[in-house]
């Protein structure tokens, strides 16, 4: 049995049974998930964490749905690497890279996608849905299919064919929505709530949410069992940025690790950047944006957390990155050069945040560091495509080979 | 008759203005605030719109006319 309790209003604090709602009916705020944590004591140790699955149900105990009715495509438990050559180009001598790339669908919606799918079928939902410009859109149609659920997935009628594939392969009801950004928005908050159906992100939402805990599970888990000096997180609603610290205080709650001193930083594009805009005037109170950047999967302009997010920036004594869509694929390129790993736009937010925190004295160099690497490279091709080395191109000759290759090597100057 | 809860963000221009007030009166649209934080340079408000769906359409086009924003009151739903 789950060790979920309720659902709480992170405003008023009003209880609510475990149901598919996601606002307060008294002050229309936020819900979320609220625990048994003298249960999960009872029944976690590090040593039962280490026998779970390599996904993350490993940390089933502190998820809302009970391990039984767990929907497992592989989501999660992904490498944590330490990022030796990325930290020295950066002046780091601690930076990891928590590298969730490799999940299923290539992106950490599979955490999030794998809890509200496993929650929704409990409740008894056969459809699942979202709107989406990529990433979510992927993970429900998988998630989907190996559930035996019908997927319903909204997405923009210009969205990349790329895109539009790595949903439709698995087979969901795809609809293309005419209309601007705002419009798209507008229609698919009213169908969600107009339809009986489980909507990942917002009916199901508190469920959905809590899958983002895991990564703060796994980092400790895979530093011994202890948190992370700082946290650089890529903030699109800030669901994630905030999750991932309550990560670490449950997992201090239940007594697994020490009470965590994480710094937890963030990380906007400046083409879609209200939370980093509020932070550096010293606000509390964000203003909606009309996205306009190469980070797609971060472009939420009305981010449903962005206030809890500053909240969190305060009080962990962090720090927001706003990065240009040039420094974006400076910082694609230079986290595959360095560290071979192919992030999409979002991680090039998070390596160039990285990078401007770092020379703004906001990262401390010997801090244990670790940058969130959400999705996966060839999710945007295009926005990289255009500044990547050519090929060379030769006649089947060896002759024509080396001509190509000499000309195209760096000249070496003799000292 | 249908229900709409929605967000206003006020800029700073119509901090003064009373927006919520004038959207009662001038449209057969009941407003009711359930959580608000303004001040002298901005502000929001989350309300609930009760009446005929196509006067609250109106009405909301109205505020908007006005240089408010207005979201869903769940923030964004579109995800990347």
């Amino acid at each position: 049995m789950t060790a979920a309790s309720s659902l709480r209003c992170r405003e008023c604090q009003r209880e609510y049974p475990l149901t598919a709602t996601h606002v307060c009916e008294f002050c229309f705020g936020p819900v979320e998930v609220a625990y048994d944590y003298d249960k999960i004591r009872r029944n976690v140790s590090r040593a039962s964490s280490q026998a779970g699955p390599a996904s993350l149900w490993r940390y089933h105990d502190f998820l809302p749905v009970d391990r039984d009715a767990a929907i497992d495509i592989g989501a999660g438990f992904t490498p944590l690497i330490r990022a030796k050559n990325l930290g020295k180009a950066l002046g780091l001598n601690n930076l990891y890279i928590k590298n969730d790339t490799v999940n299923p669908t290539w992106s950490f919606k599979d955490r999030v996608v794998a809890v509200a799918s496993s929650r929704a079928r409990e409740l008894g939902f056969q459809k699942l849905a979202c709107a989406s410009t990529g990433n979510l859109a992927n993970s429900v149609s998988a998630h989907a299919a190996a559930a035996g659920m019908e997927a319903v997935v909204f997405i923009p009628h210009d969205l990349e064919a790329g895109k539009v594939l790595g949903s439709s392969i698995y087979g969901p009801t795809l609809v293309k929505v005419q209309g601007n950004y705002d419009a798209v928005n507008r229609l698919c908050a009213e169908l969600a709530g107009s339809y009986p159906w489980a909507f990942v992100n917002v009916n199901v939402r508190p469920y959905y949410s809590e899958g983002s805990k895991t990564l703060g599970f796994e980092v400790a888990e895979q530093l011994g069992w202890r948190a992370p000096d700082h946290c650089v997180v890529p903030i699109a609603s800030g669901s994630l940025y905030v999750k991932i610290r309550k990560g670490l205080d449950e997992l201090a709650k239940v007594g697994l690790i020490d009470e965590p001193k994480t710094r937890m930083s963030g990380a906007q594009a400046t083409g879609c950047s209200p939370v980093a805009l509020a932070w550096e005037e010293g606000s509390m109170n964000f203003r909606p944006q009309r996205p306009n950047t190469i980070a797609k999967s971060l472009a939420i302009g009305n981010p449903a957390d962005g206030y809890y997010s500053l909240v969190q920036l305060k009080e962990t004594n962090g720090a927001c990155g706003n990065v240009s869509d040039d420094e974006i694929v400076a910082g694609m390129k230079l986290l595959a050069e360095t560290e071979g790993i192919f992030g999409e736009t979002a991680g090039g937010v998070t390596v160039a945040s990285v990078k401007q925190l770092a020379e703004r004295g906001h990262i401390h160099p010997d801090e244990l560091t670790v940058a969130f690497i959400t999705g996966a490279g060839f999710k945007t091709v295009e926005a990289v495509a255009p500044h990547l080395k050519p090929a060379l191109e030769i006649d089947a000759t060896i002759e024509s080979f080396e001509a190509a290759y000499n000309a195209a090597r760096p000249v070496e100057v003799a000292v | 008759m249908a229900v709409r809860r929605v967000r206003f963000t006020f800029p700073e221009d119509l901090i003064k203005e009373p927006v919520i007030y004038l959207l009662g009166k001038q449209f057969q649209v009941i407003t009711n605030v359930r959580m608000a934080d303004v001040d002298e340079h901005t502000g929001w408000v989350v309300l609930e719109l009760e009446g005929d769906g196509a006067e609250i359409d109106k009405g909301i086009a109205w505020a908007q006319s006005r240089g408010v924003r207005v979201d869903p009151v769940t923030g964004d739903v579109v995800e990347g």
